[in-house]
């Protein structure tokens, strides 16, 4: 770890040592420190002083939902008779998102080496990546780090030496947007459709073929070892209160230079979108910014000077969500953007639940008629309560994810879509 | 054997794949979750996922052949019909779309004389827009048979097109 241990001088965690050439290489890998504290933690720690760290640390979950770590590894039972499984979510399905891609890419040794840790902590013998089934190269670094970790006594039998054991297999996914969603994750793991499961029983209690399961996202479990090194104390004293650490950013649509951008949390949209990104290709403010992600509401010109915090955005009348920004110029056309993303939920509508398996198609086949000039005002109508009713009344969440670009092109644009109407309107 | 269990000899894996398929069973609690990775080893072997090839599935991981249909229809990785050799998958999501995505597809349409999800007729192309492949800082994407191609343009597709026409890999 070559991380600070000043919380008030670190600009990165997980991407610290992204841009060190062959950093996916265990030799090279080591040389910047990886694996340097686990013996000590496989030896020195145990679970319970694990799980407190992570605790104080004030790590919330980087893919999407933003629950606290720490509190979700607390939830496994312990001596249930059964095993526990840890699953590492790399699905990274959202439209916009793509930081997870970067790490096992570029720094895989980083969530190997996070999954031991936690893994350690949850007393969990075989743990899976599942991964989304388009990364085929990034499956194939993953496998060739993880052989070089089993050859380093880094996975496999008695760890370093130390009593703990672990398996690790990295899993494809197959195109399907649902899988990123924990519990059709372990359903399609299991070897089915992905299907969310109701919840109650929860993962942790019920999971992964009924025993206890943690699934947690990428970066989150990349954060793990800077978070045992350098104490959970350093975690929380990063970013703002209730929104500790570092974040990556995944930054695409109209600015110079997408890309990838962790910066600690509270760092501005207008910061980042300006000083990291280039800015935009057209204008000066944006049209609008989608904070978290296409499933998460709209922001506005007005909340450019936004905290990216869990909280600020939250106020602001969006969510943090995954952390991808999708910025738009005034040069977007909002309706066809629009009427692309509920073809995607459409597409992507698992199909279990009537609310989204009817109501996604309904969106997209009014909005496209809207697009195409042939719609009227009671279509208009039709969208805003198809959306208001599917969100809420779902197992999952993506009809609420669908529901929202519908919901803010209406209350933010209702004059895009009144321009697009046709004579008989 | 069941009546499901009745498929051509062209769907079998070789022996090497059969013993491929035992290891990696034996990394899962259970043997169904040895199913995608094995359907991704018959697209593999076999270009294409066929009913056979579905059946000798079902009976290599001892499951009813309903439990492999479900999975392959439910994902659309998963190809029940033989694809182009060129598999070009366009990505018209957010990212992409606002970085000329359909102009592209547009371009590709046109030059190789198809629709969006059609084969041309010498077998070489097939054009398939795809969901958000997940490296929207490289908008537009086309991912080639898995491999991902970043910041697309129309001339890059045109370059590639001419290459594999004269005979060249992609």
């Amino acid at each position: 770890m070559t991380i600070s241990s000043d919380p008030k001088q670190v600009k990165q965690i997980c991407f610290d040592n992204i841009n060190v050439p062959d950093m996916n290489t265990l030799a090279v890998a080591q040389k910047h420190g990886a694996y340097a504290f686990l013996s000590t933690v496989l030896k020195e720690f145990n679970p319970s002083k694990i799980i407190d760290e992570m605790k104080t640390s004030g790590l919330r979950g980087r893919g999407g939902a933003g629950f606290p770590t720490g509190l979700k590894w607390s939830f496994v039972p312990r001596n249930t008779g059964k095993p526990t499984y840890l699953l590492c979510n790399a699905d990274e399905g959202e439209p916009g998102t793509f930081k997870d891609r970067d790490i096992m890419r570029f720094d895989p040794h980083l969530l190997i080496e996070g999954m031991i840790m936690a893994g350690f902590a949850l007393d969990v013998k075989d743990a899976y990546i599942y991964v989304r089934g388009e990364f085929v190269h990034e499956v194939n670094v993953m496998n060739a780090a993880i052989k070089e970790a089993y050859a380093a006594n880094l996975l496999g039998e008695n760890i370093l030496g130390s009593d703990y054991s672990m398996n690790l297999t990295v899993h494809r996914g197959a195109g399907a947007y649902v899988c990123g969603e924990e519990t059709a994750l372990i359903e399609s793991l299991e070897g089915k459709p992905g299907r969310p499961r109701f919840k109650p029983p929860f993962p942790a209690i019920e999971g992964f073929y009924g025993c206890p399961t943690v699934v947690n996202n990428v970066e989150t479990l990349a954060t793990v070892p800077a978070i045992l090194e350098l104490g959970g104390d350093w975690h929380a004293a990063i970013g703002i209160p209730n929104n500790a650490g570092c974040k990556i950013f995944s930054v695409s649509g109209h600015v110079n230079k997408p890309g990838n951008y962790e910066v600690p949390m509270g760092t501005s949209l207008k910061t980042l979108i300006e000083d990291y990104c280039g800015g935009l290709q057209h204008g000066t403010v944006p049209k609008v910014i989608i904070p978290g992600g296409s499933s998460t509401p709209w922001l506005l010109g007005e909340h450019y000077d936004t905290p990216l915090t869990y909280d600020d955005l939250m106020k602001a009348g969006s969510f943090l969500g995954s952390g991808a920004i999708i910025v738009m110029d005034e040069t977007a056309d909002l309706v066809a953007f629009t009427r692309r993303l509920t073809h995607f939920y459409a597409h992507e509508s698992c199909g279990q639940c009537t609310p989204c398996r009817e109501g996604t198609g309904w969106l997209e086949r009014v909005i496209t008629r809207v697009e195409n000039g042939q719609g009227t005002q009671e279509d208009v109508t039709v969208l805003g309560d198809a959306a208001t009713h599917m969100a809420g009344r779902t197992i999952c969440a993506l009809a609420e994810g669908a529901a929202a670009p519908v919901l803010s092109l209406l209350k933010h644009f209702p004059e895009d879509v009144q321009a697009c109407l046709g004579e008989n309107a | 054997m069941s009546a499901d269990a009745v498929y051509s000899q062209e769907a079998r894996f070789s022996d090497e794949r059969l013993s491929e398929i035992a290891e990696l069973v034996k990394r899962y609690p259970g043997a169904q979750s040895a199913l995608m990775p094995v359907l991704y080893m018959a697209q593999e072997d076999f270009g294409y996922i066929s009913m056979d090839a579905q059946k000798m599935i079902a009976e290599v991981l001892g499951l009813r052949l309903m439990k492999v249909r479900e999975v392959v229809t439910f994902y659309t990785m998963f190809k029940e019909q033989p694809t182009g050799k060129y598999l070009l998958e366009v990505c018209t999501n957010a990212g992409c779309m606002l970085n000329g995505a359909n102009e592209l597809v547009a371009h590709m349409c046109e030059t190789l004389g198809i629709k969006q999800g059609e084969t041309t007729a010498d077998g070489l192309f097939t054009i398939a827009e795809v969901e958000c492949a997940g490296a929207c800082a490289g908008a537009p994407v086309v991912q080639v048979n898995n491999t991902y191609h970043e910041k697309v343009t129309a001339a890059d597709m045109d370059a590639l097109i001419t290459k594999v026409r004269d005979g060249g890999a992609a």
